[in-house]
């Protein structure tokens, strides 16, 4: 079978496997945490010492059964109240990836934490509970993904073995929410049939379910093509620190240290220096470990330029004719993280790729109901865990794309001036 | 640290269909060199706590590259319980050295002695949790902003939570409940006088990771985490090593064993494990097959109750 060592004997990893990061949403009921337990054990991450604790754990709580939740839920007040509050990362891999996990809680009180787990995700996986069909609960996952422009969402409809693998009711929950997402932007839909308690269909095909010609979702998560994600297209490199050495023979050394956001720089490569325009040419790409030809998303890289220009931390390193907007006031959707409400005439520190400004909010156009896409446009504030549209005014240009193109470039984080708390998630529209 | 003998591996592999690929080890390690400069660019003062263990070795050496061709641009800063291993003090000074860092020692005696902390008494006492107090003087007597860690999220269950910019209040304290949110790779250094950020580079990093990188960058380590024959004793089933600072129960009898350190900490609560593992290849192997958690096998400190790290860490705990 194609997942291999993973699920036989010692799992190892190659060292040129890819990094792969899915988030997950959901509450106990929809036995996200039964699935994401049985992923971790079917690829032998879960360690004897750890299972021994939940087994004990479980025993003492009277849970009857060996809770897999509490392998995710870490700290003392989620194992007290049997919920989960925060995003939790777990970690696994097969002989192919290495996958990071964002578990977040799945309950509209904690849409926060789930924006924070999707907007880092190559893949997002919703659960639906085939006996229920589609719930507010999960549209609303799959719009969170889509907004956050996670490019593959797979569908896992769980516990078929209650309505006795049935086919028919796979297929219509696979039209109905077909038919809702029509709405949404999302690339890249996958629907497969699960028990997570049982394992059906969770790392290996099942039996029960010979209709299904799919894989399995270990074998989806192993094989779904992540690396075309990234922006290859547009060059764009946020400097993040000036490197010059003290030492006398690199006297004359000026490096501009950054990750690379999107695209690929090359060396002769033209480009210009934003916001000052200036245009130069790549002298060489440095590494610790030597020089580059080329560097792209997402290396940690030092550029060297050919002329000597002014270039400090905040600028952009982009191509002559590919250049971000380069933008005073800016429209975004925006998730609302702070108990204290947006405030309408508000002033914020916002911070985008390595450039902090201000921003005042212009205006709230409107305020989306998360469950049923309605707006609303008479809001006249955002409160904690929601989202909408806003239209903000900036001290200073900051050097933006659309985040539909370019999550790197396209998104941002508000900051309060007076507590230093996050309090809102950005992105560019 | 590094050893030039032979040519580092090729940081990149591109595929012939000009995918752009990159190894998992590789996007960690841009990540981390990410948040190491992000720090040093917005941070007024950091430091890099270092152990002598394997996780703050990658993490000093994640440091260097971020930096090269310049220098650090922070010093590092060894938490002295005075129960180390003598092995990890002779690496750690040797290290310092070849890379012309700076190193401030904090002492955990000092604090004893100026009457800062009391010392635990008897066979079982551990200087463990006295550190953090030490650390939070040193914090503030040198007016540290941020303050690197080498801890990673898959190493016990309250760190899985944390942040990687950890914000800490005037106290020290980390708030679990009241964390900041933390979205793509925009992280929020503001913090007030008085209040620091603690910033783990290797949060997504996995035991496993640790030791492939090691591998991969043959980097240097403490002789410790290789198998050796060393006079040790038994104990709630764990292996310490024989040393002054540790006192014998009744009934406890050394005896000489072939073993190898998981994880590097005060003598005083760090197990051994029985290994035969003696190269960097045999360790990653043993790391790879291995059932149980390294906190789990060689950690005395954890057994405590079930939130003894978050406990810990809400005092200001690495």
């Amino acid at each position: 079978m194609a997942t291999g060592a993973a699920t036989n004997g010692k799992p190892t990893v190659t060292r040129t496997s890819e990094l792969v990061r899915f988030a997950t949403a959901g509450s106990v009921d929809d036995g996200k945490s039964t699935l994401i337990g049985r992923l971790l054990f079917d690829t032998k991450s879960i360690f004897e010492d750890q299972l021994e604790h939940v087994e004990e754990t479980s025993r003492r709580r009277g849970d009857g059964y060996v809770n897999l939740a509490l392998l995710t839920d870490g700290l003392r007040a989620e194992r007290e109240q049997g919920i989960t509050i925060d995003v939790a990362y777990r970690y696994f891999h097969t002989p192919r990836r290495k996958f990071i996990i964002a578990d977040t809680p799945g309950h509209e009180q904690y849409t926060r934490n789930m924006v924070t787990g999707a907007s880092t995700a190559d893949l997002a996986l919703v659960l639906i509970d085939a006996r229920k069909g589609v719930l507010e609960q999960s549209r609303r996952h799959a719009f969170i993904a889509s907004l956050l422009r996670i490019p593959h969402l797979v569908i896992c409809v769980n516990k078929m073995d209650l309505v006795d693998w049935d086919q028919e009711v796979f297929d219509r929950i696979c039209s109905d929410f077909t038919g809702w997402a029509a709405k949404l932007e999302v690339q890249d839909v996958t629907f497969i049939p699960i028990s997570a308690l049982h394992g059906d269909n969770v790392v290996e095909r099942s039996a029960n379910m010979p209709w299904y010609e799919g894989p399995s979702l270990l074998y989806h998560l192993e094989h779904v093509h992540v690396a075309a994600d990234r922006n290859l297209r547009d060059a764009r490199f946020p400097v993040q620190w000036v490197t010059r050495p003290m030492r006398d023979e690199l006297h004359d050394y000026r490096g501009y240290a950054g990750e690379v956001a999107s695209g690929v720089f090359r060396t002769g490569d033209e480009v210009i220096v934003l916001p000052s325009g200036r245009a130069t040419r790549i002298a060489g790409i440095d590494t610790y470990d030597g020089e580059l030809d080329e560097a792209y998303p997402p290396q940690s890289v030092t550029l060297r330029l050919e002329d000597d220009v002014d270039v400090s931390r905040g600028d952009m390193i982009c191509r002559p004719a590919n250049r971000p907007k380069e933008a005073k006031d800016i429209d975004a959707m925006v998730c609302w993280m702070s108990e204290r409400p947006l405030s309408a005439s508000g002033r914020y520190r916002i911070k985008h790729t390595s450039r902090t400004a201000l921003a005042k909010v212009d205006e709230v156009v409107y305020r989306m109901d998360v469950n049923s896409l309605h707006r609303d446009q008479d809001a006249a504030s955002l409160e904690l865990n929601e989202i909408g549209k806003l239209r903000l005014r900036l001290s200073t240009p900051l050097l933006v794309d659309e985040y539909r193109r370019n999550r790197a470039t396209g998104s941002f984080i508000l900051i309060d001036e007076s507590t230093n708390d996050t309090v809102g998630a950005g992105m560019v529209l | 640290m590094h050893s030039r003998t032979s040519p580092a591996p090729p940081i990149l592999r591109r595929d012939q269909d000009l995918s752009y690929e990159i190894s998992h080890l590789r996007a960690l390690e841009a990540e981390a060199i990410h948040v190491i400069r992000e720090v040093a660019a917005e941070l007024e003062r950091a430091v890099l706590l270092f152990s002598g263990g394997k996780d703050s070795a990658v993490l000093l050496h994640l440091a260097r590259k971020a930096f090269h061709p310049g220098g650090l641009p922070f010093p590092v800063m060894h938490v002295d319980t005075g129960h180390n291993f003598p092995e990890v003090i002779e690496y750690r000074d040797k290290l310092v050295e070849e890379m012309g860092a700076r190193l401030i020692i904090a002492s955990v005696q000092d604090s004893i002695d100026n009457g800062r902390v009391v010392e635990e008494t008897g066979p079982r006492a551990s200087r463990n949790r006295l550190q953090s107090v030490t650390l939070l003087d040193a914090i503030e007597e040198h007016g540290f902003k941020a303050a690197f860690g080498g801890a990673r999220r898959d190493e016990e269950r309250a760190r899985a939570k944390e942040r990687i910019f950890s914000f800490r209040d005037d106290f020290g304290q980390w708030d679990p409940k009241g964390q900041r949110p933390e979205l793509w790779n925009l992280y929020n250094g503001f913090v007030k006088p008085g209040e620091h950020v603690r910033v783990f580079p290797l949060s997504n990093w996995t035991e496993l990771d640790v030791w492939q990188y090691v591998a991969e960058e043959k980097l240097e380590l403490p002789c410790i985490y290789f198998a050796h024959e060393r006079e040790v004793f038994k104990r709630d089933g764990m292996l310490y090593a024989v040393s002054d600072h540790v006192e014998l129960l009744p009934g406890e009898e050394p005896f000489k064993r072939w073993v190898r350190f998981r994880t590097v900490g005060d003598m005083s609560c760090t197990g051994a494990v029985a290994s035969k593992a003696q190269s960097l290849e045999d360790v990653v192997a043993e790391i790879a097959a291995t059932r149980i958690t390294e906190r789990g096998e060689t950690r005395a400190d954890d057994r405590i109750s079930e939130a003894a790290m978050e406990d810990r860490k809400k005092e200001g705990y690495f």
